[in-house]
């Protein structure tokens, strides 16, 4: 495996749709111990929503299809996810304008600005407690695999490591950014429910090129 | 929870269909993208509009009308709006002053407003995006997103609206004075019970038969502490001191700057009230507290603010930005100048405030 295809795009976002509704619950328990109890269920409409607009696209280039599924977010999801998946899937499609298949190179290049798009909008740090805790070294695992010469399975094996460790790593942070901060110390023991979503999409991406 | 739901998921799309019905001589509804508009807008009036997550009722779609919002954009329960119906319901009541943008301070509320900012001005539509952050439970604001708008909204509103509609401001005006007034506001809530978003249809956190929580936000959220609970004398003085005693508080905004085209951020500081100074007060509903209860509160908040040499000089006692079925009540607290006193004595007529027409 060394391409990624427009047919392996679109196949993760219908699996992407499919594992937010399995997980619409557990990630609304998530954000009900830390945050207002409502990310799994905007998650889950956001991605419904995302598959209507799927189909007048599904044969145009990666960039298009997702920068729709941007603008699908975007306009769906509400909270603080929209905007941010919304720039997340918009600059990952800014990335790749044109492109019908993804070099392991080229997927390096939409995943990085995808998780700027989401810095940039949020203006969190790494160890605030959100999405870029499980995106960032995600990406950063990606990259350096390819550098040191692994292929694309294991750069994205790896990448989905990074991110659930990522993901893991937030239970014990005090949050500073969104409504969880407002806990102080009282966030500290909950998985962030952001984070857990950024994985759960990373991981899909995995799995549909790789299995 | 027992709730007066049909299907979840249309709630918010009936309960619209509810207020078109019941007010269609004041305001219209557009339901694709959902926003709630005035029907006449005056021609060269700065729009005034504001949203926010649905589930703090009245606030925001019943306070559009004359003298207040000319529009309001309504997100599911709890979860800010979208850019779109931001974009989409300022392109409707823009009437050629431009648009001011009335947001409260919270992640989602922030970014969607601020995408809507952008969005209209590059329509060539000059959008102002200005915060209401007036929450004193937020102490440690460098590591959180900074104090939360909650009371001082409602206020700012009434007041804002009536510079635009009877004061003619045009909109750097409009922008300055209701920044006056956030930063002259402060707010403290606090909880007896959670409530329950019908989606979700579990409460959002638990509390047990003699704990309360202080120190909330409007969006079912914990407060900052969790203690056994306390007589109505003692939550008030807990809330009206954590107010009155507050000291002064900067932060860093981000508006947009018409004349650059573009992003700008500067400091605010919140002045800390002084014996003397002349307040309008409100005591605010969470939702499920009786108007008896309120006054409750209000007799004893007359009386700290007496004590602290504090004149109130216009109250508003009642539920007017809530928390859906939550038992609870906010304090409010806003020093006035005769600026601010004579906008917020102008006439009004909306589905949920109205005097003098």
């Amino acid at each position: 495996m060394s391409t990624i295809t427009r047919e392996h795009i679109v196949q993760w976002l219908e699996n992407v749709a499919q594992v937010l509704a399995e997980n619409k619950e557990y990630l609304t328990e998530l954000d009900a111990a830390i945050g207002d109890a409502d990310h799994g269920i905007n998650m889950d409409r956001g991605f419904t929503k995302v598959m209507e607009r799927l189909d007048g696209v599904r044969d145009k280039d990666i960039g298009t299809i997702l920068r729709t599924t941007g603008m699908a977010l975007l306009s769906s999801v509400g909270g603080a996810g929209g905007p941010l998946y919304g720039s997340l899937f918009m600059k990952a499609g800014m990335a790749v304008t044109g492109k019908h298949e993804l070099t392991p190179e080229e997927l390096g290049k939409l995943l990085r600005a995808a998780v700027q798009g989401v810095i940039d909008r949020g203006k969190a740090q790494l160890g605030d407690k959100t999405m870029v805790d499980a995106l960032l070294p995600a990406v950063e695992a990606y990259e350096k695999t390819l550098q040191e010469g692994g292929d694309l399975c294991t750069a994205l094996t790896r990448m989905v490591a990074a991110a659930e460790k990522g993901m893991k790593d937030t239970i014990p942070l005090v949050a500073k950014k969104g409504r969880a901060s407002y806990l102080g110390e009282r966030s500290a023991g909950h998985q962030d429910p952001g984070a857990t979503s950024s994985y759960l999409i990373l991981k899909a991406l995995k799995e549909t090129v790789c299995g | 929870m027992k709730k007066l739901v049909n299907r979840p998921e249309d709630f918010v799309r009936e309960m619209l269909e509810g207020m078109e019905k019941a007010h269609g001589d004041l305001i219209g509804v557009n339901y694709e993208p959902r926003y709630i508009y005035r029907k006449e807008m005056p021609q060269g009036k700065v729009a005034v509009i504001s949203g926010g997550g649905s589930g703090h009722e009245p606030m925001h779609g019943g306070f559009v009308g004359i003298g207040m919002l000319d529009a309001a954009c309504p997100g599911e329960v709890f979860t800010s709006p979208t850019p779109d119906q931001m974009y989409e319901a300022g392109k409707k009541v823009h009437a050629g002053g431009g648009v001011l943008f009335i947001v409260k301070n919270y992640s989602g509320d922030v970014m969607n407003f601020e995408m809507a900012t952008e969005m209209l001005n590059m329509e060539g539509i000059p959008t102002i995006n200005v915060l209401v952050d007036d929450d004193v439970a937020v102490k440690d604001s460098l590591y959180t997103q900074g104090r939360r708008g909650t009371g001082t909204t409602v206020l700012m509103e009434k007041i804002v609206g009536a510079a635009a509609e009877w004061g003619k401001y045009d909109l750097k005006r409009l922008a300055d004075l209701a920044r006056k007034v956030n930063v002259n506001g402060r707010s403290m809530g606090m909880a007896l019970t959670p409530c329950t978003v019908p989606t979700a249809g579990k409460p959002t956190f638990e509390l047990g038969e003699d704990e309360m929580e202080i120190g909330i936000g409007i969006h079912g959220e914990p407060g900052r502490y969790r203690e056994p609970l306390a007589t109505a004398d003692e939550i008030t003085e807990r809330l009206a001191l954590a107010i009155i005693e507050d000291g002064p508080y900067t932060r860093t905004v981000k508006e947009w700057d018409l004349d650059a085209g573009g992003w700008k951020e500067f400091e605010l500081t919140d002045p800390p009230f002084q014996p003397g100074d002349h307040v309008i007060a409100m005591v605010n509903s969470m939702g499920g507290t009786p108007v008896s209860e309120l006054y409750v509160v209000y007799r004893k908040l007359h009386e700290i603010c007496e004590k602290k040499g504090l004149t109130i000089v216009r109250n508003l006692i009642g539920a007017y930005i809530t928390s859906l079925e939550m038992q609870g009540v906010m304090i409010t607290l806003l020093k006035v100048d005769d600026e601010i006193l004579e906008m917020w004595d102008k006439p009004v007529k909306t589905p949920a405030l109205r005097w003098g027409m």
